[in-house]
């Protein structure tokens, strides 16, 4: 007779959710002749509003589920919260540059869906296993979201790069997982810490750390593993670009410290010299590259690379606070680098056009709210108070100053402070210069001004009244240690 | 008995696998690889894996192969000559590499010549077989994963459709 696990749908409700939702919209979008993006969106909001209302009772639970195959605890809620918003902000901002009688035009929200889908079984995943299914559905829906502009080569090749480079960094961290596994005999993460606790590892396990470290850093974008970053975001659909660099970022970096913290948590002496490195070459790289970048796209995914330098300090610093930081810097992150990329995604129209950083030469004028609006985003990457930005970066940085960890906050301090220069270069560019041409016509869309609106309330209400979000960022971390 | 298979095997899987790399003509690398498949299926088989041997050479010797035939024919890459100039550069700096790598995983081989009982091993059960045991624990124990598998493959189905039609579209 086989034993049947104890079925526990409710603790995977919020996920189950987004997959019926995305099919939902792709079998009905079958027979709505008209406005199927509009329909396709709507049905997704409510999908993803059903599943955050599901999401809430993760909240006060600590317990595992589907034989110790994904963990429910208030980390997994955080994330999923964060998943959602990300999911969420990233349907409205579609609405307006996809049209109806394209190929795509509703399978996009229906992958949308599974990769939020894939990334929420990636974050409460308490088993190497469940993290790489989780990985792999989240990945190949964002391949195939990254080529979808039909006739644009330059989104095919980023789609082409992000898969081959996506299924090699794939192969290297199911490799470290192999050697976990010969090592541990299992890839459950109580089993491996146990198996750290008993102190009997060879030197098998610690490659297979490396391994998923360094599967991890691809997903992260961390250098000396981020040279597909640039290329995929600026050829990707730019609301996907702003998707990927929040929600993808947010979910390999939330399996990247329960495995680190929770699994490999006693290994925390060998990893954190690793970690260091990461994030001093990321920070400066990044920040670096960024400034003389002419696109704007571009020069955000610098940016992007040059944020997973910072948050990757958090997980140096290593206690409870710098955990927490790196929790609050990425809902920090996830409004602010969303709303930036829908202005982009505003200002470049449906084409992909305008994505010169030139192009923003007089917005001011002709646009005085969105200028506003995007020099908010600006700030708030830049982190200068009273941004959310500002506080995620102070939290991560006094947690590794009261560690220790002087110099690499030296390191964080200066090349932020040299990040400025080309954040700044684009407002000056929108309040001070003239455009040489006539600007278009901006289209803006019911949607898309929601989503700005939450993002721009989003940045600005949690870096003024920060208190309430780190305190259930360290609330959240509490499972891990 | 069995260690003379293996060292047939595992001789073939790497004479193979190294024809692999450093023939020029893309048709004798995949039959190769086909061949490299076959060796590591027969090890698998050694190791009382008759599941994962089985799906070895259905999945990779099989589908995956024919699938990297059919690309090779099509793209009809006998007549593409690879540029040879930057060739013994680039060898020089993979051999290296590799080298520097073999270095630091040096103590992560040693380790293949363990002197105690390898954990894991316990899975095997006298009197069951491999894919009985497979079976059970992908419908028991790993019944999410197995499940949330089902989600990918719809997502990279819905995928290879949008391709597909914006080609032809």
């Amino acid at each position: 007779m086989i034993q049947f696990p104890v079925v526990n749908l409710g603790g995977i409700l919020p996920a189950l959710i987004l997959c019926i939702a995305g099919l939902v919209v792709m079998l009905a979008c079958l027979f709505v002749k008209r406005g199927t993006v509009t329909v396709a969106a709507i049905m997704s909001a409510i999908g993803i509003l059903a599943a955050g209302a599901a999401n809430s009772p993760l909240r006060v639970l600590n317990e595992t589920a589907f034989s110790g195959l994904v963990s429910l605890d208030p980390y997994s809620w955080f994330f999923n919260f964060l998943i959602l918003i990300a999911t969420g902000l990233t349907v409205l901002a579609s609405v307006r540059y996809l049209s109806d009688d394209e190929p795509g035009a509703y399978e996009y929200f229906v992958l949308l869906l599974f990769s939020g889908a894939g990334m929420m079984f990636m974050v409460s995943g308490n088993h190497l296993l469940t993290i790489f299914v989780g990985l792999e559905t989240l990945s190949i829906s964002i391949y195939v979201l990254a080529g979808i502009i039909p006739k644009n080569p330059k989104s095919s090749e980023a789609a082409l790069k992000y898969l081959i480079l996506g299924g090699f960094s794939s192969g290297i961290f199911l490799y470290g997982a192999a050697l976990l596994y010969g090592s541990a005999g299992s890839t459950g993460l109580p089993a491996l810490t146990e198996y750290f606790k008993a102190g009997t590892f060879g030197p098998m396990a610690l490659a297979g750390m490396g391994l998923l470290a360094i599967g991890f850093a691809f997903k992260v974008s961390a250098v000396p593993f981020h040279m597909w970053t640039p290329d995929v975001y600026e050829g990707a659909p730019t609301p996907i670009t702003g998707f990927m660099s929040v929600g993808v970022k947010a979910a390999a970096f939330a399996a990247f410290v329960r495995v680190f913290f929770d699994a490999l948590g006693e290994l925390q002496v060998n990893w954190t010299e690793i970690l260091w490195v990461l994030a001093a070459l990321t920070m400066i790289l990044g920040n670096l590259a960024a400034i003389v970048q002419d696109n704007i796209k571009r020069m955000l995914a610098y940016s992007s690379i040059a944020h997973a330098g910072y948050i990757l300090i958090g997980m140096v610093a290593g206690t409870e606070l710098g955990t927490a930081g790196v929790l609050y810097y990425l809902l920090a992150y996830t409004f602010t680098n969303i709303g930036a990329f829908g202005v982009v995604a505003l200002v470049g129209s449906k084409r992909e056009a305008n994505v010169h950083i030139d192009d923003y030469r007089g917005l001011a004028k002709s646009n005085p709210l969105l200028a506003l609006v995007m020099s908010i985003f600006l700030f708030s990457l830049a982190g200068i108070p009273p941004t959310a930005g500002f506080v995620g970066k102070f939290a991560i940085f006094s947690a590794a100053i009261a560690q220790g960890y002087i110099w690499l906050v030296v390191i964080g301090a200066l090349t932020s402070a040299a990040s400025v220069y080309y954040y700044f270069r684009v407002v000056m560019k929108m309040y001070m210069e003239v455009p040489e041409t006539t600007p278009a016509r901006l289209e803006f869309s019911p949607s898309m001004i929601l989503a700005l609106g939450i993002a721009v309330i989003g940045v600005v209400y949690i870096g003024i009244f920060p208190t309430t979000y780190l305190n259930l960022a360290l609330e959240s971390v509490k499972p891990l240690f | 008995m069995e260690a003379v298979m293996f060292y047939v095997l595992a001789a073939i899987t790497l004479i193979s696998a190294i024809f692999v790399v450093f023939l020029r003509r893309p048709v004798h690398n995949v039959v190769f690889m086909i061949v490299t498949m076959i060796g590591l299926a027969g090890l698998f088989l050694l190791l009382h894996a008759e599941f994962v041997a089985m799906v070895q050479l259905i999945v990779y010797a099989g589908a995956v192969m024919v699938l990297f035939l059919f690309v090779i024919m099509l793209l009809n890459l006998e007549t593409v000559n690879p540029a040879q100039d930057a060739r013994a550069a680039r060898m020089w700096v993979g051999a290296l590499l590799s080298l520097g790598f073999l270095v630091l995983m040096g103590p992560v081989l040693k380790m293949i010549f363990p002197s105690g009982p390898t954990v894991g091993a316990a899975a095997f059960q006298p009197g069951m077989s491999n894919t009985e045991i497979v079976a059970r624990e992908l419908f028991t124990t790993y019944l999410l994963p197995f499940e949330i598998v089902s989600v990918l493959l719809l997502a990279a189905i819905i995928g290879t459709v949008i391709v597909s039609r914006k080609r032809s579209g």
